[in-house]
């Protein structure tokens, strides 16, 4: 099946070249995907309960399995944004967005404020100690070998201190993405981003910035609020694969620790993963033209249940594609994944339980 | 300014200039626009800096004027200024072409024509006792294609650029926005611009390279040349050598406009992040080259007002070229998020954290200039110390940005900006001003105010502060580059931030005040005002130096 689930995302990324080709007609694009999309994802559907096991015990699971009526939740103020007057890096929510916080924070912050004010310390001593009314024949000294080692051995020892944890930083970012890992295929557009599901069966969406009175009466920050958001579960890793359509953008939410181009030819992966839920925005970090300010991402990150209801509103298969081993669960039959939003009632009660343990 | 050094006197000082007698001193038109004295030259060069200068200047006020509150305010209305049928979209362009001619003005017509064209022209030769520079009429072309190419650049601001008028693509032109994306003539004018302004530099590197080594005086040796000279031979190799890497990069930008290629484009076998490689190992040199010379404007400065001889010269030389040497080896911490390999990132992460070890050995070798000395606080010196304290946040922060996985998070943020114009906004300006103040009296012939240059340091230091020191937190909390707007929740920075503007504008209100006010009725400068600590050539010469020096050449003992 592993050569399946590559069959789907080549049939998404060939879209997206597709789209490169004619970068005059992206909207073409995430009409035809869901048709791409399905067609390249034939095989029967089952509840195949080892998916979604990655999920970890959450207390927001609350909200009974089978819903299927999404409701974009709302954002937590301070959270997943940006606040007033605030001067630090908004709370990190990812395992790697807390590693690196805490290496800017407790490492580097204090050691280039120590540096600082030890570099003012001496100026300001200089200063007064050795101005000409104090100190009024100057000497004649031009060199001293060991402090010239000293000041450079130093500065060597803390560099290479502050190399062991960053190197570490970037090995743990660049950790390859685990087989359990939801696949998320983001392309840029001028002015907009889609998202789409391969695994999953849901098509290339579009989602762009409200207009200014609409995010005011969903109660969102303007320029941040989306009208269609990427909706993640909570506790998954989650693996994009980046694109770009047009010219270059680039995706980025701060709260994950995520940012990575979107490249024209260049399908570039990332990883992250949300230990909690709620509503993180993100805004394009390339300079892209006329609207780059205006592209904003935002990302739902639901309890497992809420994501999979969310999943089967858009019609897709939260289980995601078939593996041999499910062949034991008893599946219904060639149900095609567009059609799954009629099946839900029925098949989402029993998959459900299983599903999130 | 024009009469800077205008009024060469005919008899040159004591023994240096006995027979400048031989020439009449040229008619105004030959001596200005057919011009072969470094000095005038240089003069030219430092005009031109100036004004160039007041334009990006007067760009950045607009935008921070822009930015002050959440919304587009004033955008549109300065679009239909260049284009009366100018709507909401065009207003958008105007911004991306704000961003990109502060940029591109700034580092290619202020900075570096202000440093290397002002005042390595005036004082090369000078400091290692030449009567001029290599190649006079090659010094006279650089600056006139640096012109030119200045005109072409602003001249791209009334043409179409895709959206609206003027290249829109930032000062770093990336494909494919600086191909496919922006249709007319606009960014091939900025293309063509940023050829001259190459071409210019090479020239200028040739001279310099040639000038320094095959016309100091005799008994001046490599190691006994003052570290301004060195600092200016360092950069005119790595302008030699990074140049034409950013002229082949841009080729390749037209001819992909143009002509067909596909070198940036996917589509047709290209790749865009081909473009990136070859901007950035011009880039990054290109940083060095904006702030080494002021490394030696800084260094001459310190030790003339400590009265000491700068403390581990060789030290203080070899830091600079290993600098250089590192400085190319490093780029691609500017394309952290462009999506590379693991190991290629922890390499560029190690390279870069590097180039902190001779930076920190100037900072500390400055320091230790000045301990044991005898300090006089004249205003070159302040806005040198201003240099070092500044040029050390810059620094750091640029030690944070060095780490990639960091950088994941504040790369294209404010927090970048913030660390860029620390290093050069604070860094590279302090080192001018303070080079602006220091060789005035030599230069003109007559001294500073110096209640005003004081003034003019505490105003604009207090005032940059406020401008940059805020847009690390912008930074930190997402804030993104070449954003015309912004949430709700950005806005209390941001307006302090432009507050902040205001600050260090009127700081160079008084700076001009300054210039106008002393070269009208500032006192006659001594041919040494400075003391016993300014021991480089150029103080034995009167102030303004002959029109031709050293016909005889000096012997360094």
């Amino acid at each position: 099946m592993k050569s399946l689930k590559t069959l789907v995302i080549a049939a998404a990324l060939s879209l997206g070249a597709v789209s490169v080709g004619h970068a005059q007609a992206p909207a073409a694009a995430p009409a035809e995907a869901p048709v791409a999309a399905t067609a390249a994802n034939p095989a029967p559907i089952a509840a195949d309960a080892a998916a979604p096991t990655a999920a970890p015990a959450t207390t927001e699971a609350a909200v009974p399995a089978g819903d299927a009526n999404y409701v974009p939740m709302k954002p937590t103020p301070g959270i997943g944004q940006p606040v007033a007057k605030g001067i630090d890096f908004q709370p990190q929510v990812s395992p790697v967005g807390e590693q690196a916080y805490w290496f800017n924070n407790v490492i580097l912050l204090p050691v280039i404020t120590v540096i600082t004010l030890f570099v003012l310390g001496l100026l300001l001593w200089v200063v007064f100690r050795y101005r000409a009314k104090a100190n009024p024949v100057p000497s004649k000294t031009t060199h001293n070998t060991f402090i010239e080692i000293i000041w450079t051995a130093i500065p060597v020892l803390i560099l290479a201190v502050i190399a062991v944890p960053s190197i570490r930083l970037l090995a743990q970012q660049y950790e390859p993405p685990s087989k359990e890992a939801l696949t998320i295929k983001v392309t840029g557009y001028q002015w907009y981003w889609g998202y789409a599901y391969p695994d999953q069966g849901i098509g290339e969406y579009v989602s762009k910035m409200l207009p200014e009175a609409d995010a005011k009466a969903a109660g969102e920050p303007y320029q941040l609020a989306v009208d269609n958001r990427m909706v993640v579960p909570v506790g998954r890793q989650v693996k994009l694969i980046i694109t770009g359509a047009d010219v270059i953008h680039s995706f980025a939410v701060p709260a994950f620790w995520t940012k990575m181009d979107a490249v024209p030819g260049r399908a570039n992966e990332t990883t992250f993963t949300a230990n909690k839920v709620g509503v993180f925005y993100g805004q394009c970090s390339e300079l892209c033209g006329v609207d780059h300010g205006y592209m904003p991402i935002a990302v739902e990150v639901l309890p497992v249940d809420r994501w999979e209801a969310w999943v089967r509103s858009k019609g897709g298969n939260p289980a995601g594609p078939v593996t041999a081993v499910a062949a034991a669960a008893p599946a219904p039959a060639a149900t095609p994944a567009t059609t799954t939003t009629e099946a839900v009632p029925a098949a989402a009660p029993a998959a459900a339980p299983a599903a999130t343990n | 300014m024009t009469d800077i050094a205008a009024t060469a006197p005919a008899h040159g000082h004591a023994d240096h200039a006995h027979d400048d007698h031989d020439h009449d001193t040229p008619g105004f038109f030959v001596r200005w626009f057919m011009s072969t004295n470094h000095k005038d030259i240089g003069t030219l060069y430092l005009i031109f800096a100036i004004v160039a200068g007041i334009v990006g200047g007067v760009i950045s006020g607009m935008m921070r004027l822009e930015l002050a509150e959440p919304g587009i305010q004033y955008l549109t209305g300065w679009a239909q200024f260049f284009d009366g049928a100018a709507g909401d979209v065009q207003g958008k362009h105007f911004w991306n072409v704000m961003i990109t001619a502060h940029g591109l003005i700034m580092v290619f017509f202020m900075v570096m024509p202000a440093m290397i064209g002002g005042f390595g022209n005036w004082f090369v030769p000078l400091m290692i006792g030449a009567p001029d520079m290599a190649f006079p009429r090659m010094n006279n072309v650089s600056f006139w294609l640096t012109f030119v190419a200045f005109v072409m650049l602003v001249g791209s601001m009334f043409v179409p650029g895709g959206s609206g008028l003027g290249a829109g693509t930032g000062w770093t032109v990336y494909a494919p926005l600086s191909t496919s994306g922006s249709a007319g003539p606009a960014v091939d004018m900025a293309i063509f611009s940023l050829h001259l302004a190459g071409a210019a530099s090479i020239l200028g590197a040739i001279n310099f390279i040639t000038t320094i080594f095959n016309m100091r005086a005799p008994g001046m040796t490599i190691h006994k040349m003052p570290l301004f000279v060195w600092s200016v031979l360092v950069t005119a190799f790595l302008l030699l050598l990074a140049l034409p890497v950013l002229a082949a990069a841009i080729t390749m930008l037209l001819t992909d406009r143009n002509f067909g290629t596909t070198f940036y484009d996917a589509a047709g076998g290209g790749d865009p992040v081909l473009y990136q490689h070859l901007f950035w190992f011009f880039g990054h040199p290109e940083v060095y080259i904006m702030i080494l010379p002021g490394f030696g404007i800084v260094s001459q400065i310190i030790s003339t007002f400590s009265r000491k001889p700068v403390f581990g010269y060789l030290g203080m030389a070899y830091a600079m070229v290993a600098i250089g040497v590192v400085g190319f080896i490093v780029w691609a911490h500017h394309m952290f998020t462009v999506g590379m390999s693991v190991n290629l990132k922890m390499y560029f992460t190690a390279a870069t954290m590097v180039i902190a070890v001779p930076t920190g050995i100037k900072i500390f070798s400055w320091i230790a200039t000045m301990w044991g000395g005898s300090m006089s606080f004249k205003t070159p010196m302040v806005w040198s110390l201003g240099f070092i304290f500044m040029f050390t946040v810059g620094g750091v922060t640029g030690v944070v940005l060095a780490n990639g996985g960091v950088d994941t998070n504040l790369h294209d943020t404010y927090y970048v900006v913030a660390h860029f114009h620390y290093v050069l906004s604070l860094g590279a300006v302090f080192s001018l001003f303070a080079g602006f103040y220091y060789w005035f009296p030599k230069m003109s012939g007559r001294m500073y105010n110096e209640f005003l240059g004081q003034l003019h340091f505490w105003i604009f230091f207090i005032g940059v502060n406020v401008l940059f020191f805020p847009q690390h937190f912008l930074g930190q909390q997402g804030m993104p580059r070449r954003y015309p707007d912004y949430p709700e929740a950005y806005a209390f920075w941001h307006l302090i931030s432009s507050y902040g503007y205001v600050i260090m504008a009127v700081g160079v209100l008084i700076f001009f005040v300054n210039i106008l006010w002393s070269l009208v009725a500032g006192k006659k400068a001594a041919d040494n005002p400075w003391g016993e600590g300014a021991t480089t050539l150029e103080w034995t010469l009167s102030s303004p130096p002959p029109f031709h020096q050293f016909n005889e050449l000096p012997r360094i003992a």
